[in-house]
């Protein structure tokens, strides 16, 4: 705005001919497009490198100087992921979707209607009981439930990591769908409510099928969540439900050395959610924000 | 019908009690139940989630309390023996980690949240314009704060290697001294501040953004009319005017910095000898790598005191700054 205002304003002061002023602008044009790309770099680098490296062979990813362009690429890395039998990639990519969808499907279940619940009859404090979860350290659930877990001898089982995941998946989708419910429009549920629908086929028939968009994208930010989650993982999972980023943190222990390697593991982990973030865009500042910002 | 609507309206909204409906042939227990549930949505609604918050979040804090006077190293055969306040005595007077990791927590949080938040006030100022490619770098700038931490950790990981590393080879290029980065105790810390600016400067950036789109115009009419110069229309105008939306931004990523614990654990899990054991990454190692869990749980009260401290005190300063 200010920038706007102010380069708006100049041209008026000035009273250089129309070509040179033209040329002015151009030369501001390019350096401001200049400036662009050197904040856009370090952001973008780091995902090139890491692309770049999973494409390299051991010696070239170890090489000094490094190598930015120039090398022979490979698909070694990633055919060694999947083929190794000591640590099945494919297994622990299916653990970690396991988790992330059913984790997802109960946030929903069990955080829509309380989402509709805050909107609905304004229950702020639900809302900061809700708010709370998201401001506790993770790990001040983790030590009470993995001595739960394991007296029940439910370590390293699906329940137990859908369960504990839901602690980060349920909060998102309240807090994004409260918002949601609250832009929705109060006449055509009172018009359900007057052909004599009850409350809940209200919500189940009108309100949920209304907010389609809005339930798809805090699905979507929730699974996120779930697919990123290392410390519950890391500490609730040992062989049978190890999830993708227990295991590539694992995986880094024996074979510190090889970049290419690990860069790979890395790059599969991450598109997915690279993929899914495409989808949910303008929702992630307000998932991440936890619906205290909008925009 | 209608005056039958309209008092079904009403219950619904919580005017009538159950116990005032009019009176007629006596319904079962259960039927009148479920009229109550039809009556009370406002109740039934929240009900799984608040069963699950008490699953969840009551009953670890609850939990967490008790274990927190017990002594307990997490075997079968000794059962955890209740010992009062000795846990709390110990890491508040006897603990040579714990403060030390306290300050780092606080130091780390410091240095992160600060420079995230002057670059990313900085860029959303530079993109706050019509520009080619400004949907492109939005998209672009989700990317850092969504992509997998763990991932992200170890090829930053990749990055620090003071020998191999493209970061020092960078440095050399400009010929500047090299640092041995995650190896070196005075440098660990800010090279885990790096990541975390790396990854979260965008959300201050976006939030930024957002809040300038917001900003009413008026103030910048009367200020082009007076002829102020950018320089104070930026510091005299659109920064006061921003204040709150920072505010509310800091106090989203200073009470996540006080809890990293993934960039810190895949990198450096506290090392270069313990010199970026932050409080979270001790209360992990005390429960889950000795299994103090009883020791783990007093300390884990304090943790949770801080940022909740922390948030409150933010807090404040947001409603004082609106």
């Amino acid at each position: 705005m200010s920038a706007a205002t102010a380069s708006a304003a100049r041209p008026a002061a000035t009273t250089t001919t129309q070509p040179r002023r033209r040329m002015g602008n151009l030369v501001k044009q390019i350096l401001f497009y200049l400036l662009v790309l050197v904040i856009l770099v370090p952001f973008l680098f780091v995902f090139y490198w890491m692309i770049i490296n999973s494409f390299k062979t051991l010696v070239d990813a170890q090489s000094y100087p490094p190598k930015f362009f120039s090398f022979t690429p490979t698909l070694e890395n990633y055919r060694a992921l999947f083929q190794d039998p000591s640590n099945p990639f494919l297994d622990f990519t299916l653990n970690s979707m396991i988790i992330a969808a059913g984790s997802t499907f109960l946030g929903l279940l069990f955080g829509l209607p309380a989402a509709y619940s805050i909107a609905r009859y304004k229950q702020n404090g639900l809302g900061l009981a809700i708010l709370t979860a998201r401001i506790m350290p993770g790990i001040s659930f983790l030590v009470p439930l993995y001595i739960v877990f394991s007296r029940l001898r439910m370590i390293d089982t699906y329940p137990s990591l859908i369960l504990s995941h839901l602690i980060v998946t349920m909060p998102i989708i309240v807090w994004l769908m409260v918002g949601f419910f609250e832009d929705l429009p109060r006449e055509l549920e009172e018009a359900a409510r007057v052909d004599g629908t009850s409350v809940f086929g209200t919500f189940w028939r009108i309100s949920l099928p209304l907010s389609k968009a809005g339930i798809v994208a805090s699905a979507i930010l929730a699974f996120i969540f779930s697919w990123n989650n290392f410390m519950f993982s890391l500490v609730l999972t040992s062989t049978n439900t190890k999830t993708l980023p227990v295991a590539v943190f694992n995986f880094m222990g024996y074979s510190s050395i090889n970049y290419g390697a690990i860069s790979a593991a890395a790059a599969l982990i991450t598109l997915p959610v690279i993929v899914l973030v495409l989808f949910v865009q303008r929702h992630i500042v307000q998932g991440l924000t936890a619906g205290g910002i909008k925009g | 019908m209608a005056t039958g609507e309209r008092r079904r309206e009403s219950a619904g909204a919580g005017v009538l009690s159950p116990a005032a409906r009019p009176s007629g042939p006596q319904p079962s227990p259960w039927s009148r139940f479920l009229t109550y549930l039809e009556h009370r949505p406002d109740r039934v609604f929240p009900i799984p989630a608040v069963i699950v918050l008490l699953l969840t979040m009551l009953f670890p804090v609850v939990y967490t309390l008790y274990m927190s006077v017990q002594q307990w190293e997490f075997s079968a055969l000794d059962p955890p023996k209740f010992i009062g306040w000795r846990n709390y005595v110990n890491f508040l007077t006897q603990d040579s980690r714990f403060w030390p990791s306290v300050w780092r927590t606080f130091y780390f949080t410091f240095l992160a949240v600060t420079i995230e938040t002057v670059l990313g006030v900085a860029i959303a100022l530079i993109f706050n314009r019509e520009f080619l490619g400004k949907g492109l770098i939005r998209t672009i700038f989700l990317f850092p704060m969504v992509a997998t931490p763990v991932a992200i950790a170890l090829v930053w990981a990749t990055i620090f290697d003071p020998n191999l590393g493209v970061l020092n080879y960078f440095l050399e290029q400009l010929n500047l001294p090299i640092v041995l980065w995650t190896s070196d105790a005075r440098w660990v810390l800010p090279a885990l501040a790096i990541v975390d600016i790396w990854e979260w400067t965008p959300f201050i950036t976006l939030i930024t953004l957002a809040g300038l789109s917001s900003l009413p115009s008026e103030p910048y009419e009367a200020a082009r009319i007076d002829g102020a110069s950018p320089t104070r229309v930026l510091f005299d105008l659109t920064l006061p005017m921003l204040r709150p939306t920072i505010v509310v931004a800091v106090l989203f990523r200073a009470i996540d910095a006080l809890k990293t614990f993934d960039i810190i654990q895949v990198i450096t899990q506290g090392g270069a000898d313990y010199s970026s054991e932050t409080l979270n990454i001790y209360t992990f190692q005390n429960a889950f790598n000795y299994y103090h869990l009883g020791y783990a749980s007093s300390i884990l009260v304090f943790f949770f005191m801080l940022v909740m401290g922390v948030s409150i005190l933010l807090l404040r300063v947001r409603r004082a700054a609106e």
